[in-house]
């Protein structure tokens, strides 16, 4: 057990070496000698596992007992005599290390050896026991090497496998002196189910399993703790450092993950050291004009780009800015800011379009992802973030997963999920695909795509049926619920059935399980919000929560997994065309008072336009200077031909990054910039809870951070700022956001993570929101009616097959970090599809065979992928390959509230070749 | 098509996955899974019946069938693995493994087979028998009275040679046939479940038969020893649904015994069982077998099958249960992680399994033997149980003998009788040539005693004070053409073989103690360092008594310890 702040002070007297000592209830005999300072020998036993009593080195001696008892796993009983320390118990302790000492290899695999630091405590001599056989390495894996000749059976990788990151790869095969850990059937790591996660690797006491290359051998010259910067998961994290090089990353104990992480935080950030790096500011030759496809090698581009100073980047880069607001009008003008970059970044990068553009032309990636949950949340509850956090699986009776793949996206808050599983949870997986947490599921609903409207009124349609809605819940808060029911009439499960592909019988349990659990808790994704009803989705979802008083409690509520570590950041800081920070919108007088208040600046008015719109707004010829900073449009807008139209025809584009992206080609200006470990910030994860990045290593070159490059073009455009730092920015913001007034920079430096609301500096966060009342006029939720409709473009006889478009575990979003991690490129090399096996042999393919897939905007060619988890007519396709960039085929319909694209559904064709 | 710039280098494409990690499901594979499982349940706990099916059906474990079956029962793939690579009946075959041989002739090798020849008939056979068959050493099939055995595909021979087991091999399997039981017909007729029934109508009392129990002093047969009437009291005591498991897994080596009764007088057993689940109330009851015993399966399934249909014998369901090669599965905690489907890997105690058992509800465990007594017990009163014993010990032991004496076999002996009697009064005296030289109390485990001390009460309790104890009373015979040494190494091995592999002082200890033991000469101050630490240290049964045989050469015989004589 943990012994916490909350642990019950009973105390259980015992004796243990002679002396009194006492446990706290709960704890066993080694963790009450760990408090005392007694120290007993263990391997198998390790805080964050489950303790396994196998390795035997931690034996002790109770007296009236026949034989020793393994202290990890024995509770004292009041009045028991304990010796850790005299001869017997020392016997034991020594014989078991020393029969483990005598199969050791002569290598060292690693410098933290708990055998050998425990037989050095002992004073053990060389073993007198002939080793057992040698065992191979097994190389097999780009980030892991496998050395089990040095594994001492003691199964705590097993544990980390099994039961906390419930990947179940790794068992426990054969008997006896033949015992050993295996990969899935006793096969090479490399060629196994193995994601990566490195959490066997982390429990390791031997070094059997180690980093690959050893790269944990070698002595770090510092080590940060941060965070990591790909998903909302939001893992805290340990960098080791040296000579301004990442050696490797280990998982520390965060709120948000508990020390665990995935392939990509722990394996996936040698990509800030990749030769591709910007390290000198870039302008435009004026003998290179834009072209149309990204067609360019980021290593060699002295054909387009020539380098520039600071000085003279920064003047070209503004001046082009400045030249078009005061020419063409501030409303030619747009910037989209970074959901990767820090809180303080986004910030000003918002403050920056405002105050310097004069237009309220801003926007993220948000728009191309949760713009649709957002909506819906804020017009039903008033609130956009979500209710609980992923921790709260744990407190929930039922988890309903739709839309999402988080065993790929978040990972590690999927391992919270499988682990709820294991405790009797029940879990609903609702997913066009059978994805990796269906194994988990009591139900899995495998619909068909672009029927979630239907599906949820169905399952909605049978909670009033069975009685089971809360009118309670109903009547005390909510508005509208007698719309809702009229307008359900017309779904009853035997009626959407045939429209989603799940039986009535099925529909009515779920709403069964769901409606009368004490509590149940949603989580969803993409499949939610990228289609042009994605709003319509999320209201679909939040009438299910309302309608059975699933909210404001623990283990309840609306979880809209955030897909970039500083999505809910950069949003929450206004980087949002139509709200400035903490969501208070544009066009409300009071708001824009208060703003031009702190800015000292008048504002403009009217909303601004959202990022595909500025797309449109580009070709319409309204737009015609913009500065992007790490975002990537030129991959991930939908129907790409168009966009990328779009950005060639810019007048003046400014990009900043740290690789010269696919965007990057059609800039005027690339100007380079700092990688997530080369600053400091905060950074807002899907659990609404601030963290702190801390700056690990320097830049490369003359890359600068971020907060330097945005206020020196502010200056040149006219604001008049003088922010030294991050610190400096973050005290800004929080007279701006009532949300995060309470959180100050020191506090995060000692806590690490606040949650928000945190209004004043005594309040200690709210993970759980809405217990009373919900944010919006009259404190009600309000009800809003989904009419079923169907995607903008379905299947065809000429483009027969349905597009799904998502993400991989290996690679992240348009590939820019993850292509150049030498393990996650190795892992995941190259463009693949996945179809089912029956339609690729339909089609007269095989697996492995290069296929193209058209739609009506564009082709790409790629690897087919078998895979049965996919549904036949239906393709799944990755959009992290700028070779087969998938927005290419995309289809450009947006959800006329959030202006989301429809980037879940169109319709392709497959040839192969 | 626009026109690709001329900086723009091959991308070089390397390998990608032509479908997701690991080994996909073969739809043939899938659909002969599903064929050949039928109706029967996907529960986590039948994974070994199934495995079991594959392997008798298509002659191992293929690996498709195995990656089908996870798909089936929803499990991941090294779940499967790790359990069916576990037991030694299951052989696995991959995807570059040879096809499976058509028949396997297992050949024990155990202590008494040992002294009788099988090292020899292995290596005849092995020169012998066609590239189709497969001869394989085993440990104890429970035949030790008739040894050398080797078992033919399922059909055991006994005193078997090279040309018995060839001819069986040629005849296909038409070999020796067992003694007819009593069906349940028969045991009816004679007066059989009369004593159940009148529990059914309640003229007995619960309370009643505990408290007999208690007087008769009936302590398990299996070979822990713990007092029935106390254990049925204190299983009643819990709350339910309380469940019962038997273990019929007789692997200690020397024993036979439940075999022995299981094959004549199965209902006497079932009576007993059924009594024990309708006093302490058991909601339902699990016969583990040892899958050596191919014959008895067949016979309870039948006899099983009839008591079902028997209206008047209600009970709680039933369900057969077959091992799959673990002698440590005889062993009560390992015995129900494998009622679980899982690997047999014994569990920490505490918490003790009449508190949390089987599927974690409090259970009645019990060996077959120490059922099979209720009824006399309860019909005869326990007097008739305590009036027998010798040397002031009390009741009947049921001694496997085995080793060189002139009648092998069950014997039926009052408690406490000695090792001189016992050869002398039941077994024939010494085999013709040999002399009387040593002997295994409780098999394998029980540790090795000297004719000199063949005197000594065997009984549970009387044998502790020589580093030994009766467990199952399985008695070896050893006589001066065999060497102690020789026996105690084939223990110690058999351990290894055995060893669950959980532990530290089990898993390595045996290995090493086999390697020492093995030398010409022993390292006997690290030996008993070494197996100090398996005693104390192990988390079960086995490894803290396996160092027990060892223990009694360095002890009883150091003569066989300096000159190197191997007989």
């Amino acid at each position: 057990m943990t012994v916490t702040a909350d642990t019950p002070a009973v105390a259980i007297r015992f004796t243990l070496n002679g002396e009194a000592v006492s446990a706290l209830d709960g704890e066993t005999i080694l963790q009450a000698a760990q408090r005392h300072g007694v120290e007993i020998p263990h391997l198998c036993y390790t805080n964050g596992l489950r303790a396994d009593g196998n390795c035997r080195a931690c034996m002790v001696e109770i007296e009236g007992e026949r034989v020793l008892a393994p202290s990890c796993c024995r509770q004292p009983d009041e009045g028991m005599t304990v010796h850790s320390d005299n001869e017997r118990a020392r016997r034991s302790q020594r014989m078991v290390l020393e029969l483990l000492q005598s199969d050791m290899p002569e290598t060292t695999y690693t410098r933290d050896n708990d055998l050998d630091s425990w037989s050095q405590k002992l004073a053990l001599g060389k073993p007198r026991f002939a080793p057992r056989p040698a065992v191979a390495a097994d190389l097999s894996h780009p980030a892991m090497a496998v050395n089990l000749d040095a594994c001492i059976q003691c199964t705590r990788c097993i544990r980390a496998c099994r039961e906390v990151q419930v990947n179940d790869v790794i068992g426990y095969a054969a008997r006896g002196s033949s015992s050993r850990i295996v990969f899935d059937m006793d096969d090479p790591m490399g060629d196994s189910t193995c994601v990566a996660c490195g959490e066997c690797v982390q429990a390791c006491p031997t070094g059997a399993l180690m980093p690959a290359n050893d790269a944990g051998l070698q002595q770090p010259d510092k080590r940060v703790d941060s965070v990591c910067p790909y998903c909302g998961v939001g893992c805290q994290l340990t960098f080791n450092i040296k000579d301004n090089r990442i050696l490797h990353v280990e998982g520390r104990d965060g709120p948000a993950n508990h020390n665990r992480l995935c392939v990509k935080g722990r394996y996936g950030f040698d990509y800030v050291h990749h030769r591709q790096r910007l390290t000198r500011p870039l302008i435009r030759r004026d003998d290179a004009p834009k072209t149309l496809s990204p067609d360019i090698d980021p290593s060699d581009y002295s054909g387009i780009f020539r380098e520039a100073s600071w000085e003279e980047a920064l003047q070209h880069a503004a001046g082009g800015l400045r030249d078009i607001r005061d020419r063409k009008g501030r409303k030619a003008l747009a910037g989209f800011g970074s959901a990767k970059g820090s809180n303080e970044e986004a910030y000003l990068f918002q403050k920056l379009v405002r105050t310097g553009f004069r237009s309220n032309n801003v926007d993220h990636c948000t728009r191309l992802c949760h713009a649709s949950s957002v909506v819906a949340l804020l017009e039903m509850i008033g609130s956009g973030a979500v209710s609980n956090p992923v921790q709260d699986v744990a407190e929930a009776d039922v988890i309903i997963v739709i839309g999402a793949n988080p065993t790929e996206n978040h990972p590690v808050a999927a391992t919270f999920m499988k682990n709820a599983v294991k405790n009797g949870k029940t879990l609903i997986v609702i997913d066009p695909r059978r994805n990796n947490l269906a194994r988990h599921a009591q139900y899995v609903l495998q619909f068909q795509p672009d029927t979630d409207v239907a599906l949820l009124n169905g399952i909605m349609h049978a909670v009033i049926d069975q009685g089971l809605a809360d009118k309670d819940f109903i009547a005390d808060r909510t508005n509208g619920y007698e719309d809702l029911k009229k307008h359900l009439e017309n779904f009853s499960p035997e009626a959407v059935a045939p429209l989603c592909g799940i039986d009535a019988g099925t529909l009515k349990e779920v709403a069964r399980v769901y409606a009368s659990a004490n509590a149940s808790m949603i989580l969803w994704g993409m499949g939610i919000s990228q289609h042009s009803h994605g709003t319509d989705n999320s209201r679909a979802l939040i009438s299910l929560a309302l309608l059975c008083g699933q909210i404001g409690r623990p283990g309840t509520g609306l979880h809209p997994l955030r897909g970039q570590n500083n999505v809910q950041g950069a949003s929450d800081v206004g980087l949002i065309p139509m709200v400035y920070p903490d969501y208070q919108r544009v066009d409300n007088e009071d708001a824009r008072k208060r703003f031009e208040k702190l800015w000292g600046t008048e504002l403009d008015p009217e909303p601004g336009l959202t990022v595909v719109e500025i797309m449109h707004a580009v070709l319409d010829e309204k737009i015609h200077g913009m500065y992007i900073m790490g975002e990537n449009p030129a991959m991930s807008d939908p129907n790409l031909n168009h966009a990328r139209k779009a950005l060639a025809s810019l007048d003046h584009l400014v990009v900043q990054d740290i690789f010269l992206t696919e965007t990057a080609f059609y800039a005027d200006v690339v100007l380079p910039a700092s990688a997530f470990a080369e600053k400091t910030g905060t950074f807002t994860n899907t659990d609404r809870c601030v963290q702190l990045g801390r700056q690990a290593i320097d830049p490369p070159g003359e890359a600068r951070q971020d907060l330097w490059i945005i206020q020196q073009l502010a200056t040149r455009l006219g604001c008049d700022w003088h922010y030294e730092g991050p610190q400096q920015v973050f005290e800004e913001m929080r007279k701006a956001m009532p949300s995060i007034a309470g959180i100050s920079w020191q506090r995060l430096q000692q806590q690490e993570s606040v949650t928000y609301p945190c209004v004043t500096e005594n309040d200690p966060g709210q993970p759980i929101i809405f217990r009373e009342d919900f944010p919006t006029g009259d404190g009600r939720a309000q009800f809003v009616i989904s009419p079923y409709r169907h995607a903008q473009e379905t299947p065809d006889p000429e483009y027969p097959f349905v597009l799904i478009t998502g993400r991989q575990l290996e690679h992240w979003h348009t590939g820019a970090m993850t292509r150049r991690a030498t393990v996650l490129n190795e892992l995941e090399p190259s463009p693949v599809a996945s179809l089912h096996p029956d339609t690729l042999r339909e089609l007269g393919a095989e697996a492995g065979d290069p296929i193209t897939l058209s739609s009506r905007r564009g082709n790409v060619e790629v690897t087919a992928r078998a895979d049965d988890a996919v549904q036949p007519a239906q393709v799944f396709l990755p959009f992290c390959y700028h070779e087969a960039a998938a927005n290419l085929l995309t289809n450009e319909a947006l959800d006329p509230d959030a202006k989301i694209p429809e980037f879940k559904y169109c319709a392709i064709r497959v040839s192969t070749l | 098509m626009e026109a690709k710039s001329a900086s723009r280098p091959k991308h070089k494409r390397k390998r990608t996955r032509s479908k997701p990690r690991g080994r996909a499901v073969e739809p043939l594979a899938l659909e002969q899974v599903r064929r050949l499982l039928g109706n029967e349940p996907r529960r986590r706990d039948l994974l070994i019946e199934h495995l079991h099916k594959l392997q008798d059906s298509y002659g191992g474990l293929f690996a498709r069938h195995l990656v089908a079956l996870a798909r089936e029962m929803n499990l991941a793939h090294t779940e499967v693995y790790e359990v069916a690579s576990f037991y030694h009946h299951f052989d696995i075959i991959r995807e570059t493994d040879p096809d499976p041989a058509a028949l396997t002739v297992r050949v024990c090798d155990s202590v008494t087979c040992e002294m009788f020849g099988a090292n020899e008939l292995v290596q005849q056979l092995g020169s012998s028998v066609g590239d189709n068959i497969r001869v394989q050493r085993v440990p104890c099939v429970g035949r030790c009275d008739r040894a050398p055995v080797a078992v033919v595909g399922k059909t055991p021979v006994d005193h078997a040679s090279p040309s018995s087991v060839i001819a069986c091999i040629d005849k296909d399997k038409a070999a020796a046939v067992a003694a007819p039981c009593t069906g349940l017909e028969q045991y009816r007729s004679e007066g059989g479940y009369v004593l159940f029934e009148s529990l059914l109508a309640g003229d007995i009392s619960p309370k009643d038969i505990i408290t007999k129990l208690n007087d008769s002093g009936l302590r398990g047969l299996g070979g822990a020893g713990f007092p029935a009437g106390r254990k049925w009291q204190i299983v009643s005591g819990m709350p339910g649904p309380r469940l019962m498991a038997i273990n019929i897994d007789e692997g200690e080596p020397g024993t036979f015994k439940d075999r022995h009764y299981l094959e004549r007088d199965p209902h006497r057993f079932l009576e007993g069982l059924l009594i024990a689940a309708h006093v302490v109330d058991v909601a339902e009851i699990y016969i583990y077998l040892r899958d050596e015993y191919a014959d008895c399966r067949k016979i309870l399934q039948r006899e099983l099958a009839l008591l079902q249909d028997n209206a008047a014998l209600r009970h709680p369901p039933i369900q057969l249960r077959r091992g799959a090669g673990a002698y440590i599965c005889g062993e009560e905690s390992a015995m129900i992680e494998s009622i679980e489907g899982k690997r047999g890997m014994p569990r920490l105690r505490p918490p003790f399994v009449a508190e949390v058992g089987l599927f974690n509800r409090p259970t009645l465990e019990h060996n077959l033997e120490t059922l099979y007594w209720i009824r006399d017990i309860l019909q005869q009163g326990p007097e008739w149980f305590t009036s027998n014993g010798r040397h002031e010990r009390k009741g009947l032991r049921s001694f496997s003998v085995s080793g060189r004496v002139k009648k092998p076999g069950v014997h039926l002996a009052p408690a406490g009788i000695t090792m001189h009697e016992l050869i002398d009064e039941y077994c024939g005296g010494m085999l013709d040539g040999h002399t009387f030289h040593a002997y295994f109390p409780g098999g394998a485990s029980g540790g090795i005693l000297p004719a000199s001390l063949g005197d000594i009460p065997l009984d549970f309790d009387t044998l502790n004070e020589y580093g030994c104890f009766i467990g199952s009373a399985a008695i070896i015979v050893l006589s001066k053409h065999d060497s102690v040494k020789t026996a105690a190494l084939n223990a110690m091995r058999f351990f290894e073989h055995e060893s669950c592999g959980q532990c530290t002082p089990c898993r390595v200890g045996t290995a090493k103690a086999v390697t020492l033991m093995e030398q010409t000469n022993w390292d006997q101050p690290l030996l008993h360092e070494l197996g100090q630490a398996m005693m104390d240290a192990s988390i079960c049964g086995l490894g803290q008594a396996a160092p027990n045989p060892m223990l009694c050469v360095m002890k009883y015989f150091p003569e066989e310890l300096t000159h190197d004589s191997d007989s």
